[in-house]
């Protein structure tokens, strides 16, 4: 083919690069002319409510029949849940009377305490013990101190509740992901199956999952630990194909070459190779339970979760701030102390193999000791079984008196603040979305998609922003886009920045690094407390504690994007007389650009995930519409909302995902 | 390409034994099609004809056998088909056509069952990366095999420290691969290997990872092993100077062919396409040519300087020749004199790196 021939067979699949603003001109006028002679085609404007699909009722009334008369042959369907429900209670059960409750018999009042619950020295001294096994005293103390806090606090026996739930949530969340990620591995059939329902669930935020485990499961805690698991599941799953995946081609040919049976060769040889990827999974399971804690608490899971609901519901900061607080140490100390364990070599090598038990295993001995010793004198000394009341410290009075006395000094300042952003900024990019007319938002995310991926983009993308408006949920996505936008913009306007002045000094990138690793850790509700204490209620409210959740992401990847450039690039600018400002212009953001739009990506589904929880401080979005169909036990109401969010995000996804391969191919590092 | 038959006839050590593994018309192609592929056979479909179908023959139709304690070196640069041929022995790669005899035996109509059996019994594989698992002690490793055998405790751990102890790794039994340098590691990978006495051992670059004096190192360990244990070997390299050291005969392989077969003498003396005599072109001659192929034929001297063996290299038996300027007498065992050496030949060989071949002539 001649080069003439290539040119000419390029422009005819692609529209030449002159006339595509007038194409999004062209656009823009539909959109306003639409708006403007809305009396004439009011149908193009907003879409009319009887072309809606009543797709609400049919998935509740297919919940009702699966509930209530569907049968798989042997039992019903009711049957199975209750089935699955009445086996996972017993571990529950154990777990929380072992670390909270203690072992009672008899029911009710007439209750008698047979077996006190561990104590609390025995919890924080196995837990250090633990932490100084995997790695080093000091993240003994960390961990330590994170327990003795909660103690201290009075967060104690909240905090068991929570821990028993999480004690056995994530091992059967572990196992469950093993095994199919284990199936996935062996199967492409099975892996293809399953990829795109857990990306589903990845995506639908968890409250719409709630309203169905809620219809099938109830109010109580084994619903809420089914959720937690069914939340926590996919990273796992993913990771164990991943890091089987990355198992060398070798380790695995030795293992055939040794003989192994397939069973051998999956358990003794690959999942012992891939172990460091498998604890990262692990670590991610441990960290989404937590994360799920308070939402969990809306369907009957106890402990520090119902805590902080109660709380926000009705404006008590002090306390709400203080279980936060609990919760996020809870998080730290679990997520250090499981890294702490993947990143633990096999035990050092110890030349004597002959000595008595109790010298090879000096932690095992030590965490058994302390369980007794405590246990003992948890007989003798009640404050070892149980902190003494009076020694406890609470701060919530004192943050009640501070909000109080904020409240006084500063209610102007910030309520001027507040109602600035939201009269200039807020409410008029609100009204602009809302009267945006469905016809030309669609055909505008239609023609991006032809744009990236042709037909089945374009196909894809209006089919998913067509079904948002068929559901009648147009004008809640546009505020839920309204809002996530906002959010996304100044996430990203203060992350970048931040990213790039971390990524070029070393100093301030360790502190950035730290920072944003703890901010990562804290439960999503952790974010709203303070907000609400500051702003009270509504949008402006929840687009801050939006804001503040997703920066972490655009600061990540842009540090990660300018830190991976290749080295000899950056030394080949600077020997060619770069200042530092051309350097950043010229080499080092162009180069970039892909892994910041990964960051912008990631931003928006973290933001559009917050937004859900932000419900609760009366936004009038999409996620309003989940968190209303869980106070009424809506099934409908909550997956539809629930799906059309997660087609907003998965919409974003594969607009950026294309953009970015396209614009990595052009810079040569595909 | 030679005949592999011939050429096992010609070499006077390898009738008596015999043989272990042999490959006859072994075929491995990838590609979406492969069904096209079994309609070319019977026949020798040519690279463009495989080409055409969409088909890519990473080994194309070997021939080989190895005998019993031959140290069998498969040579090739990165991309021949080599990694991919011993992979086909051991079918580790399921060969697209052909036939593995391993004893007499088709392989390649072994059960899964029976092929995990051959293996825990009679295969021994070492690889390039180790392949060490990360989380066993050099003792767990090298006991591996007998473990999933279901061998019990105490009889593989004996095992296991006599295998340790044979490579040189006595005292280390209890560390972990990560704290062992690479040829450390290799070592424990040797003696993993041979854990389960196997009748044929394939090592699939077991050096290349390695910098080039622990390579030596390694090398002179393996001769060592190898002249107490006396294996059946399948070796594979892509370093010609670690193939004359190490073979008994080489298999050179290029773009999936195997394009000769024979001693690394053979290879020097008779290349039979340019590409093998590129390889040979710098080899140190004398380190691998015998005095017979050097000999001239006995021409009625009666007065020698000397004797030297025929089977003797040249760079053995070189300063005893040069020393003199009377010819030396070369004596075969019972043959007794086959021929004369003097003093120009030997130096002609040292000085210019293509005199052996125009002596020969």
């Amino acid at each position: 083919m001649t080069a003439g021939a290539a040119v000419a067979a390029r422009s005819s699949t692609a529209t030449p690069r002159s006339i595509e603003p007038w194409i999004w001109a062209a656009i823009a006028l539909l959109a306003v002319c639409l708006h403007l002679g809305r009396a004439a085609v009011p149908w193009a404007a907003t879409f009319p409510a009887e072309w809606t699909l009543p797709a609400q009722t049919w998935v509740s009334r297919f919940v009702k029949w699966l509930y209530q008369d569907a049968s798989l042959g042997l039992f019903t369907f009711q049957e199975l849940t209750r089935g699955i429900a009445w086996v996972l209670q017993w571990p529950l059960e154990a777990a929380k009377s072992l670390l909270s409750t203690g072992f009672e018999r008899g029911m009710g009042q007439q209750a008698v305490l047979i077996w006190p619950p561990l104590s609390w020295v025995g919890v924080t001294g196995v837990l250090t013990v633990m932490s100084c096994y995997a790695r080093d005293w000091r993240l003994g103390l960390l961990v330590c101190g994170c327990f003795l806090y909660i103690a201290v606090f009075g967060q104690w026996h909240s905090a068991m509740i929570t821990l028993s739930s999480i004690v056995i949530a994530v091992p059967l969340g572990v196992a469950g992901g093993l095994l199919l990620g284990i199936l996935a591995f062996r199967h492409p059939m099975f892996e293809r199956a399953i990829t795109p329902v857990m990306d589903l669930m990845q995506t639908v935020p968890v409250f719409a999952y709630l309203v169905p485990i809620l219809v099938l499961f109830g109010f109580n805690p084994v619903a809420a630990m089914i959720a937690t698991i069914i939340y926590a599941l996919p990273p796992m799953v993913r990771n164990t194909t991943l890091a089987l995946r990355r198992v060398p081609t070798e380790i695995v040919e030795f293992g055939r070459m040794a003989g192994c049976s397939r069973r051998q060769l999956t358990w003794r040889v690959m999942v012992p190779a891939a172990r460091s990827g498998l604890m990262i999974g692990v670590n991610q399971v441990i960290m989404l339970s937590l994360n799920m804690v308070i939402i969990a608490s809306m369907i009957g899971a106890g402990g520090l979760g119902r805590d902080v609901l109660t709380a926000l519901r009705s404006l008590d900061f002090g306390a709400g701030l203080e279980a936060s607080i609990a919760i996020t140490l809870l998080a730290i100390a679990l997520d250090r102390l499981s890294q702490a364990f993947a990143a633990r070599p096999p035990s050092a090598s110890s030349p004597d193999e002959f000595r008595p038990a109790w010298r090879r295993h000096p932690y095992l001995l030590a965490a058994t000791s302390v369980v007794a010793a405590s246990w003992l004198l948890g007989w003798l000394i009640p404050a070892v079984q149980q902190y003494p009341e009076e020694l406890q410290i609470t701060t919530g009075a004192l943050i009640n008196e501070t909000m109080k006395w904020l409240n006084v000094n500063f209610f102007d300042v910030i309520e001027a603040l507040k109602a600035w952003v939201l009269l200039n900024l807020m409410v008029p990019i609100k009204r602009l979305f809302v009267a945006l007319p469905w016809v030309a938002v669609v055909a505008a995310l239609a023609y991006a998609g032809w744009r990236l991926g042709r037909w089945r983009l374009a196909l894809l993308v209006a089919a998913l922003a067509g079904f948002i408006a068929v559901t009648g949920q147009w004008e809640k996505a546009m505020q839920t886009l309204y809002l996530c936008g906002l959010a996304t913009l100044v996430a990203c306007a203060l992350g970048i920045p931040v990213g790039i002045l971390a990524a070029r000094h070393e100093r301030l990138n360790r502190v950035v690094q730290v920072i944003i690793d703890t901010l990562q850790t804290l439960p999503a509700f952790a974010y709203l407390m303070p907000v609400v204490m500051l702003f009270r209620v509504g949008d402006f409210t929840a687009m801050l504690a939006v804001i503040a959740y997703a920066i972490v992401f655009p600061i990540r990847y842009t540090i990660f994007g300018i830190r991976q450039i290749d080295p000899t690039l950056v030394e080949a600018a600077v020997a060619s007389g770069c200042t530092r400002r051309q350097l950043l212009w010229k080499v080092q953001l162009p180069l970039a650009i892909p892994e910041i739009m990964l960051g912008v990506n990631q931003t928006i589904l973290m933001a559009l995930s917050m937004l859900v929880i932000t419900a609760l401080v009366g936004t009038r979005e999409l996620g309003q519409e989940v968190y209303i169909a869980l106070a009424k036990a809506d099934v409908g109401r909550g997956v539809v909302a629930g799906i059309c969010i997660a087609f907003m995000a998965i919409i974003a996804d594969r607009l950026i995902q294309p953009w970015v391969a396209a614009h990595r191919h052009r810079l040569g590092i595909a | 390409m030679a005949d592999p038959a011939s050429n096992d006839a010609d070499h006077p050590v390898r009738g008596a034994r015999s043989i272990k593994l042999a490959c006859r018309g072994l075929w491995k192609v990838f590609g979406t099609s492969a069904g096209r592929f079994q309609e070319m056979l019977p026949g020798t479909p040519s690279a463009a004809d495989l080409h055409e179908a969409g088909l890519i023959a990473a080994v194309r139709n070997a021939e080989f056998a190895i005998h019993e304690g031959e140290c069998f070196v498969i040579m090739g640069l990165s991309g021949s088909g080599k990694s991919t041929l011993v992979r086909c022995l051991s079918r580790l790669v399921e060969p697209s056509a052909g036939e593995v005899l391993f004893d007499g035996r088709d392989l390649l109509k072994a059960s899964e069952r029976e092929l995990i059996e051959i293996r825990r019994h009679k295969m021994g594989m070492v690889f390039q990366g180790f392949a060490l698992l990360p989380h066993l002690t050099v003792l767990g490793n090298v006991a591996f095999p007998l473990e999933v055998q279901a061998v019990e405790r105490h009889a593989r751990e004996t095992r296991a420290r006599e295998m340790i102890e044979l490579v040189g790794l006595k005292g280390r039994e209890s560390c972990y691969p990560r704290e062992l340098s690479g040829g450390q590691q290799q070592r424990v990978g040797i003696a993993r290997s041979l854990a389960v006495k196997p009748d044929i051992w394939f090592l699939d670059e077991p050096f290349s990872a390695l910098d080039p004096l622990i390579r030596r190192e390694m090398q002179d360990e393996f001769l060592r092993i190898q002249s107490v244990l006396k294996k059946t070997i399948a070796f594979i390299t892509h370093d010609f100077d670690e193939a004359i050291r190490l073979a008994d005969r080489i298999a050179i392989m290029k773009d999936g062919e195997i394009i000769q077969i024979g001693t690394p003498e053979q290879l020097i003396t008779h290349p039979a396409t340019a590409y093998v005599s590129e390889f040979t072109r710098d080899v140190p001659r004398a380190k691998v040519l015998s005095v017979r192929a050097l000999m001239r034929a006995p021409g009625g001297q009666a007065t020698f300087a000397g004797q030297v063996r025929a089977d003797a290299r040249i760079a053995a038996v070189a300063r005893q020749i040069v020393e003199s300027s009377q010819p030396h007498a070369v004596i075969d065992g019972s043959a007794g004199l086959v021929g004369t050496i003097d003093r120009q030949q030997v130096i002609d060989l040292l000085v210019r790196q293509d005199g052996g071949q125009e002596r020969q002539k």
